[in-house]
């Protein structure tokens, strides 16, 4: 993105001579009467930016600055809830756990789509063609659904892992119980969303100029090292792209284990993940003042691990370059 | 199930330029498992639940076929009868609060997002880059985060259990206005523009009879992507709504599957209604992507290649 959006800057720069003609034959006024005209177009959203991403933003700082005790009241406590959250061992599991989720899930994820998106390039028949919608299809499925889903194909009561294992005898292993539960909602998230970003590599693929293609065969290269070679390095800024969405959402866990909560026996507290512990702290104990402080801890935690990917991808995609 | 029936007319028109490549059959078997077992993997739990939603209570537990195979019973339409008729045909209901949210939502974020990407592309504005650079940031931010500061702030509103709670926060969408604003450069030439002016126009004429027609397809990309985030959400509207008359369909479903844990062995029927539920909950959007992939995906592509 930031890619994207030098790229952009880069496009609608005026260049410097257009500048220096454009004073030169002083169009000044009318270039501010522009202006103008463009934050009409821009007001809107802005109005919406303001209130809804500023004031929020600013308003959870504010009120994380205080705590509320029982026999106190409101005191101004400064960073004493920022010191608090950060020795906070049920904010540190689920900072750990989904730092930990992201690292293994990602690079999974990330792996599957593109073989996906890779096979779906190469061949064009009737059949990739439905393997892409159906590989695509759980993307248009609300992510609760998906997790109630899973939450009953993984019952022992409902679900057919059970029955499957019966037929060797076996007791199926319960892919929500504390060792398997890591597993149990990768597959779920993998499930949900491998196929959106399958699509959006698969869309970048289709995007290179197929002459490239031509050229590495006469050069004698195979179909491998054209994929390796030429198509990955190609929508690498595609990958880039989208493992920053990957890793914004994984940081954000929640639907699916509040959703899964409820059917894992326990495995699931609602500290599980940094986001349910603000949700239950601030709706199950009304402590708003501690609830506004993890969400900001979040999301500077998040803002931390973007930019030390960015950083960590910037040759590559040529990011902050 | 629904998907597996309309696929095939829409496959027919699906490839809008096919690659021509030479086809080598006998060496393609490993693509083709490798893509059968993924389809496999993607529509089992698909297929459980449209299986699951025709079953009756006993079916589901101890079915004659095995959890995913149909019962001897089929129990469909009672099912459905049931769903939507519990508890005074709340199901119906919450389906179309859905669809409202999802709708005003979308489209109002999918407005906003026209107008300030066009703004950001065609118009010199001072502090530009410094805007469009807060802009991206911003994309950065992790929207739950900002969910239970804006509950406390409508709460001080007192705007926190109405429609305007889940509507107006669902305006906000940073990355539409990004997909816009590279999409509107490029796809909108400076000199149409200039035309228009010279001939007269006014600069909202000349956005909406010359701009608007030429962005069709990222606009459809962009709602497409704004209804589908409204129609999923689910932290929001479960932070803001306490009137289960006023939550959309993911919260609801939610509230039933929490009774029905909750309480072991009356909650039997419970199940069966979340499960042909989640069924009905996910054919509206199911069918809004397969019949407009074509749009969908080159707009996707816009987004990624810049």
């Amino acid at each position: 993105m930031a890619n994207a959006s030098a790229v952009a800057a880069e496009r609608s720069r005026p260049s410097p001579a257009g500048r220096r003609s454009a004073q030169r034959t002083n169009h000044g006024s009318s270039l501010r009467r522009r202006s103008r005209i463009g934050w009409l177009f821009i007001g809107p959203f802005a109005i919406v930016y303001v209130l809804f991403l500023v004031a929020p933003l600013a308003y959870a700082f504010y009120l994380s600055l205080f705590s509320k005790g029982l026999a106190t009241g409101t005191t101004f406590t400064g960073w004493g809830n920022y010191a608090k959250a950060f020795a906070d061992p049920s904010f540190l599991r689920g900072v750990w756990f989904v730092v930990r989720f992201a690292l293994v899930l990602i690079p999974v994820q990330m792996a599957i789509s593109l073989a996906v998106a890779l096979v779906l390039d190469a061949i064009t028949t009737r059949f990739a063609r439905f393997a892409r919608l159906m590989v695509f299809l759980p993307y248009a499925i609300p992510a609760v659904i998906g997790a109630l889903m899973w939450g009953f194909l993984y019952s022992p009561t409902f679900g057919p892992l059970q029955q499957f294992f019966d037929l060797f005898g076996q007791h199926a292993p319960f892919l929500l119980s504390p060792t398997n539960v890591f597993g149990g909602l990768m597959n779920v998230v993998i499930w949900q969303w491998a196929g959106y970003y399958m699509i959006i590599i698969y869309a970048a693929l289709q995007g290179i100029d197929t002459s490239l293609y031509e050229a590495a065969k006469l050069d004698g290269a195979n179909p491998w090292q054209v994929a390796f070679r030429i198509k990955v390095p190609l929508v690498s800024s595609a990958l880039v792209l989208i493992m920053v969405f990957a890793l914004i959402g994984t940081l954000q866990f929640f639907t699916e284990p509040q959703i899964l909560r409820l059917v894992s026996n326990g495995t699931i507290t609602p500290d599980f993940t940094p986001n349910l512990y603000a949700y239950n702290q601030a709706f199950a104990y009304a402590n708003f003042n501690y609830a506004s402080a993890i969400s900001f801890a979040l999301g500077i935690v998040v803002f931390i691990a973007v930019y030390i990917f960015l950083f960590l991808t910037r040759k590559r995609g040529s990011f902050l370059s | 199930m629904t998907a597996a029936r309309i696929a095939p007319k829409d496959l027919a028109d699906a490839q809008v330029t096919p690659r021509h490549k030479p086809r080598r059959p006998g060496r393609r078997a490993l693509p083709y498992l490798f893509l059968g077992t993924l389809v496999v993997y993607f529509l089992t739990p698909i297929w459980w639940l449209f299986v699951a939603s025709t079953k009756d209570v006993g079916g589901l537990f101890n079915g004659s076929a095995g959890a995913l195979w149909f019962d001897k019973n089929f129990a469909l339409v009672p099912n459905l009868s049931d769903l939507f008729t519990y508890d005074g045909g709340i199901y119906l209901r919450w389906l179309g609060n859905s669809l409202f949210y999802a709708l005003a939502g979308g489209l109002g974020a999918t407005i906003l997002a026209v107008l300030a990407g066009y703004g950001f592309a065609k118009f010199r504005i001072r502090g530009r880059n410094f805007f469009f650079a807060l802009l991206l940031g911003s994309v950065m931010v992790p929207l739950t985060a900002l969910v239970i500061p804006t509950f406390v702030l409508m709460s001080r509103l007192n705007l926190t259990d109405t429609i305007w709670a889940v509507i107006l926060p669902s305006l906000l969408n940073p990355f539409g206005v990004y997909l816009m604003q590279v999409y509107t450069a490029d796809a909108v030439p400076d000199e149409l523009l200039d035309a228009a002016r010279v001939d007269g126009a006014g600069e909202f004429r000349t956005f909406f009879q010359v701009a608007v027609p030429q962005l069709r397809p990222a606009f459809i990309t962009v709602m497409l992507l704004s209804v589908v985030g409204c129609w999923n959400n689910y932290f929001l509207p479960l932070a803001m709504l306490s009137n289960t008359h006023l939550f959309p369909i993911t919260v609801g479903l939610g509230l039933w599957q929490g009774q029905a844990s909750a309480n072991n062995s009356g909650g039997h029927s419970l199940w069966g209604l979340i499960i042909i539920g989640s069924l009905i909950s996910v054919i509206p959007l199911v069918i809004a992507f397969l019949s407009m992939q074509k749009y969908w995906r080159g707009g996707l592509a816009v987004g990624s290649l810049k």
